[in-house]
């Protein structure tokens, strides 16, 4: 590995990174002083830091596939943890039972602040999961997933203005609104593969949430709607911390609801379909899989569950406006599906309390937030492209011998 | 004579000013083994995307007529997965497995237009849906069982052997119950021994009643299998007849241009 020809390759790799940070890194304009300093060292720290960054890069990559190599050598599959306590039912009983309490007793032991947090990871999980229908499993590039997280949160939001309706009234409405909307949306786009569906999805994100900021006398426009009821709880007034503590249990429900379902889809007639559209359109139809209907079904049932999460959003921060809907939402969305794994629950749980989480941890290096993120996501698509967990191969149980 | 279960007439299909397939005339019965051989190019893979939806032909009719005084359905303009439901189920050339998921899943999607469980019956596992499933799943793997793959049920598609993979896609075809089974050169880079597997199995197929229409290069495939023979060249039927028939012809001998035909 360290044969002339890598290290020229690494030497030029160096210079282009010296190049292309040249403008940031070494120019520097004091507009006080009116001078341009010219900070010449920076510019040999970068050559050297990326020479020897690519040189480990490398090395971890060649041990990665090395030891892949050894594994298949072996003719072992590589099991990683997760996969083989999820098939051993013992393990996976206890597993779930010390989770379920951790979680149940969660916010008694840690601040409301932190319980808070939980809420915001809790509901990306929620988000990532319905976005893993469309995306991990159907294969449906979307990047607009935030426009039916918006009519969910605008549905309550509106609904409980105008008409006074309640979360627990609303959150159904909510769901169904947004799956309509997945439903109107996909029939025109759906027609669409790959990167342009990815471009359409994109901008149809971008024109409801420029319809929100725009259309006042609707939205109220970018001032947004403030002083939206907390979930009811039959009746009785909750302290602020009270309700904090109610929608965590709330979102802990849902997410349990929601995996469940979405397991059960994953592994019925209809999850088939999507991961077989996935793998080759063609071949689909020629097995009798109606391409259109099925992929409308998974867009559709994706923008439900953002819908539902819409509502909880603004129910628990009972103020919400067009900002909180951009594309970078979006962008978030899609990152746990992939970090966690394409079509993987389990990777997309881990995928959100990840990239929720950490930011939220790392505000203390709040400036290089967004650098570690990035870092991040380059790391996975170098070393773990399939995801933090890969898809579960299915077996399926049966009389073999009839 | 019976009706036939396909019977195609003045099927034309224009790419911009080639016209890969010209006024072509064929038909298949029941139970019959129909070969469609020809050069490279002559247009074969072609008329079966015609047949089966996938493309458009600019021309001609596609006549369906299942047995049992059924109806007839023109599959003229309907879409591939229409097509499937009626009763034509195909592989592919260029082999089309869905390579991520097991050797059984793959036979499983082809049990999909036969069954109907959906969003609710998945979701509420009811005892239709769950009953459907066991039948899916064991309708499979009996299919895996007959192209010989039972023991790679598990195993991902595209960990399969070539030869493996191509009776794999036979096994997904048939599991769609078709009346009329479209086999794309399914010896296509096959070994000797593997081929010969295959034609036991087509064999094997056929004499359960399963109309088969084959192209196929593999000559000595072919005149062993077929009850009759079509040949086209150039988009057009240049032949028609019995094995021996064709064998004999000069126009076939003139298009395979010295080729061995008896091979
Ligand atoms: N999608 C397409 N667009 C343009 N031309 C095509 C297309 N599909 C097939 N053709 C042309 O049709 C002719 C017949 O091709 P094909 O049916 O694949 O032949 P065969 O299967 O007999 O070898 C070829 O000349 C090919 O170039
Ligand atoms: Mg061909």
């Amino acid at each position: 590995m360290f044969s002339y020809k890598e290290i020229k390759k690494t030497a030029l790799i160096s210079l282009w990174f010296v190049f292309l940070t040249f403008p940031i890194m070494v120019i520097k304009v004091d507009p006080i002083e009116r001078i341009v300093r010219w900070r010449w060292d920076n510019a040999i720290y970068v050559g050297v830091g990326i020479f020897f960054t690519r040189f480990l890069i490398e090395y971890l990559k060649d041990r990665n596939n090395k030891r892949q190599a050894a594994k298949r050598s072996a003719n072992k599959e590589s099991q990683p943890i997760i996969h083989s306590i999820i098939a051993n039912p013992k393990q996976r009983n206890i597993v779930i039972v010390v989770l379920l309490s951790t979680a149940f007793i969660f916010p008694f032991i840690f601040s409301t602040y932190q319980t808070n947090i939980m809420i915001t990871a809790l509901m990306y999980v929620v988000l990532g999961l319905g976005l893993n229908i469309v995306v991990g499993m159907a294969g449906l590039l979307d990047l607009g997933f935030v426009a039916f997280y918006a009519v969910g949160a605008y549905s309550y939001a509106l609904l409980n203005y105008h008409f006074g309706l309640g979360f627990w009234a609303v959150l159904p409405i909510g769901g169904c609104l947004a799956g309509l909307a997945g439903l109107i949306l996909g029939f025109p786009v759906l027609r669409l593969r790959g990167d342009y569906l990815a471009i359409v999805t994109l901008g149809f994100g971008e024109i409801i949430r420029l319809v929100l900021e725009n259309w006042n006398d609707f939205s109220m426009g970018p001032s947004g709607i403030s002083n939206i009821d907390r979930p009811g709880f039959f009746g009785i007034e909750l302290s602020l911390n009270g309700s904090i503590m109610y929608l965590y249990y709330i979102m802990i429900v849902l997410m349990i609801i929601t995996i469940f379902i979405v397991n059960r889809l994953q592994d019925s007639r209809l999850g088939r379909a999507w991961i077989a559209l996935r793998e080759d359109e063609i071949a689909c139809q020629a097995m009798g899989i109606d391409k259109r209907k099925t992929k409308l079904v998974a867009f559709s049932l994706g923008a439900f569950w953002a819908g539902i999460v819409g509502v909880i959003f603004a129910a628990k921060t009972t103020f919400i406006n067009p900002a909180s809907f951009t594309f970078l939402e979006s962008a978030i969305i899609l990152s746990i599906v992939v970090l966690g794994g394409m079509g993987s629950i389990i990777g997309v749980i881990m995928g959100a309390f990840i990239l929720i989480l950490l930011p939220e941890y790392l505000r203390a290096f709040s400036e290089y937030r967004m650098l570690v993120f990035g870092g991040i996501l380059v790391a996975m698509m170098v070393f773990r492209p399939q995801g933090l967990i890969s898809n579960i191969r299915r077996t399926y149980t049966f009389n073999k011998d009839q | 004579m019976t009706t036939p279960i396909l019977k195609v007439t003045g099927l034309t299909m224009d790419f911009g000013g080639i016209r890969a397939l010209n006024r072509l005339d064929l038909d298949v019965c029941a139970g019959e083994i129909v070969a469609l051989i020809g050069p490279n190019g002559a247009g074969k893979t072609t008329f079966f995307n015609c047949v089966t939806g996938i493309y458009q032909p600019t021309g001609g009719d596609m006549i369906l007529t299942p047995p049992g005084g059924h109806k007839s359905i023109n599959l003229k303009g309907l879409k591939p997965n229409t097509v499937t439901e009626k009763g034509l189920a195909r592989t592919f050339q260029n082999i089309r497995l869905f390579s991520k998921m097991t050797v059984l899943e793959n036979v499983m999607i082809g049990r999909h237009c036969r069954t109907h469980a959906f969003i609710f019956g998945a979701i509420f596992r009811t005892k239709a849906t769950r009953k459907e499933e066991k039948e899916i799943i064991e309708m499979s793997y009996s299919l895996l069982k007959e192209v010989g793959l039972a023991h790679l049920a598990d195993e991902f598609a595209e960990n399969l052997a070539y030869g493996a993979q191509r009776r794999l896609e036979i096994a997904r075809a048939l599991a769609t119950e078709p009346l009329l089974l479209l086999l794309d050169e399914p010896a296509a880079g096959m070994n000797p021994q593997e081929t010969l597997q295959l034609k036991e199995l087509i064999k094997k197929i056929a004499s359960a009643g399963q109309a088969i229409l084959l192209i196929e290069h593999d000559m000595k495939l072919v005149m062993s299998l077929s009850d009759r023979i079509f040949v086209m060249d150039y988009g057009k039927k240049i032949a028609e007849g019995v094995p021996a028939e064709i064998r004999a012809n000069p126009e076939v001998i003139k298009a395979y241009l010295g080729e061995d035909i008896d091979a």
